[in-house]
């Protein structure tokens, strides 16, 4: 396991949860709010479970700040950045509570839908840092399988 | 009772990539133009508003435009620069300060994708590093759901570019003068599903100014003037969903272009089918569709059918994006919703030329219509009125 991109974003422990947060009117937001707009908010690890509510590819290389694979120094060059893997993006809806945008892993752009059962699980993201991601349900039975 | 407001001149530096010239001094070219065309000189404008978001500062212009000391208030506010600098024109002349205002904006942007930081808008540095942080995942991530709930193809996205570039060969500030066949536009390479290459805007070059007038004034002159009937900014409201967003409510909420509509066609006393002209923001393909329905042009889901019959295409019950909208002109930021209401000041004066929309007894449109979206969710329209 790498490092967190930020130690406050997830959880510890076997099954890690995204961290939101509750404002005093109950309403559930992502990401915890940080500095005087933390303020009264408590929080609020958010369920491990939801459902596909938007989806799309990343196909280019992000300028920066993007710090995944195929940026940074030279990554620019004549040829392009060979090591950049296009991937996929998501709105996650968790029930009751927010809609959070994520990373898609273990699926491909053709097999997703809207509604789409997913789980929260934490993926390798560059040589340092993990980072959080959203897969289908049906990769973790077939992982286990 | 405030004045009425008229817009007596309209100049455009042409949009694309302009090299050896800066944003700024495409902007006071558009100034010259838009003082020929209105037949003043400088010393006559009394207040200026204006800005760019990547060019620097717009009060620096009267260096070259002649220094007057006339109060000119530098406007920056992302892609709503121009909508913003029209509305405080606007509202200078309509409290009865002043009789002549210029609105101006300008840009020059470096080539590819937009790169916004984080702290800039108020989100913490992981979404940037991950790469979240991109305009252009937002608009695909909201017509992906958009198709999924009210049935629009792929085909209905390629056709709005195919019009962009049609209109964009009969616009002479337009960048893109090529027609673009739907088949290449739908075959190209794939930005962020369903985005085509082809279905995006570029960030670009290029300028416009507006010289506003109180009626007294106008008459004055003998100018040639357009009515502003309407300008109505909106930022967004509780639980919308925008740009740059990590978490979104899931309580359905409103939406910055709605409240800006619903508030112009209000201040004008018109409907949208009093329009004959309207000018949508168009950054992807996906936007002119979802804004014709916020705009309150049709019914979410039956932009399929107006695209398949042409009904936005020049000639059709309404032109949307008559000079190619940002799809063919590029998106200089500060100077694009300007470049709208450019073109509507142009239809309606019946001088655009080969893109002109026919209105009744063989005059130009009486209404046009221009709506600008912009980070981090807000709106701007303007209607405008042939008397």
């Amino acid at each position: 396991m790498g490092q967190k991109i930020d130690p406050n974003l997830w959880s510890d422990g076997a099954e890690p949860q995204l961290m939101g947060g509750r404002l005093p009117s109950g309403q559930i937001v992502f990401p915890m709010p940080v500095g005087d707009a933390a303020n009264g908010v408590e929080p609020y690890k958010l369920s491990r479970r939801g459902t596909l509510w938007s989806w799309t590819s990343q196909g280019f290389l992000p300028k920066e700040p993007y710090e995944g694979p195929g940026s940074g120094p030279g990554a620019n060059g004549s040829g392009g950045p060979p090591d950049f893997q296009p991937f996929l993006i998501g709105y996650v809806e968790l029930p009751g509570e927010v809609i959070v945008e994520s990373r898609i892993t273990g699926a491909r752009l053709e097999d997703l839908y809207l509604g789409m059962e997913l789980e929260f699980c934490i993926v390798p993201f560059n040589a340092v840092h993990d980072t959080f991601a959203f897969q289908p349900l049906t990769a973790i039975e077939s992982q286990a399988a | 009772m405030s004045e009425n407001v008229y817009i007596i001149g309209a100049g455009i530096h042409p949009f694309g990539r302009t090299d050896g010239r800066s944003g700024r001094e495409q902007g006071v070219y558009a100034v010259r133009e838009a003082l020929a065309d209105a037949g003043l000189d400088w010393p006559d404008i009394e207040c200026a508003y204006g800005g760019s978001a990547a060019a620097g500062n717009a009060d620096i212009m009267v260096n070259e435009l002649g220094l007057t000391s006339l109060p000119f208030t530098n406007v920056a506010n992302g892609c709503a620069t121009g909508g913003s600098a029209l509305a405080a024109s606007q509202q200078a002349i309509a409290s009865g300060m002043y009789d002549l205002a210029l609105a101006v904006g300008f840009d020059k942007h470096p080539r590819g994708a937009f790169n916004a930081k984080p702290a800039d808008y108020g989100l913490p540095e992981w979404y940037g590093q991950t790469g979240m942080m991109l305009t252009t995942q937002f608009f695909a991530l909201k017509i992906q759901r958009y198709m999924q709930l009210h049935g629009i193809t792929r085909t209905a996205l390629g056709r709005v570019a195919e019009k962009a570039f049609r209109n964009g060969t009969l616009a002479p500030h337009a960048w893109r003068r090529s027609p673009v066949d739907l088949e290449t536009i739908m075959n190209a390479p794939m930005i962020n599903d369903p985005l085509t290459k082809y279905m995006f805007c570029s960030p670009a070059e290029g300028a416009v100014a507006l010289i506003l007038a109180s009626e007294k004034k106008m008459k004055e002159l003998g100018a040639d003037g357009v009515k502003i009937r309407s300008v109505a900014v909106k930022t967004r409201p509780p639980n919308s969903f925008e740009v740059f967003q990590a978490g979104i409510s899931i309580e359905e909420g409103g939406k910055p272009t709605v409240l800006a509509s619903q508030a112009a066609f209000e201040r004008a006393g018109v409907g949208p089918e009093d329009i004959g002209v309207a000018q949508l923001q168009d950054t992807e393909s996906g936007a002119e569709i979802m804004h014709m329905a916020e705009n309150g042009f049709c019914k979410d889901g039956d932009q399929e059918e107006w695209l398949a019959n042409g009904w936005s295409e020049i000639g059709g019950r309404l032109p949307v994006n008559t000079d190619g909208g940002c799809l063919a002109c590029g998106e200089p930021v500060g100077a694009s919703g300007l470049r709208q209401v450019y073109e509507n000041v142009e239809q309606l004066r019946g001088r655009a030329g080969e893109r002109q929309v026919q209105g009744q007894n063989g005059k130009g449109p009486r209404l046009g219509y221009s709506h600008v979206y912009g980070a981090p969710g807000l709106s701007a329209v303007a209607i405008l009125e042939r008397e």
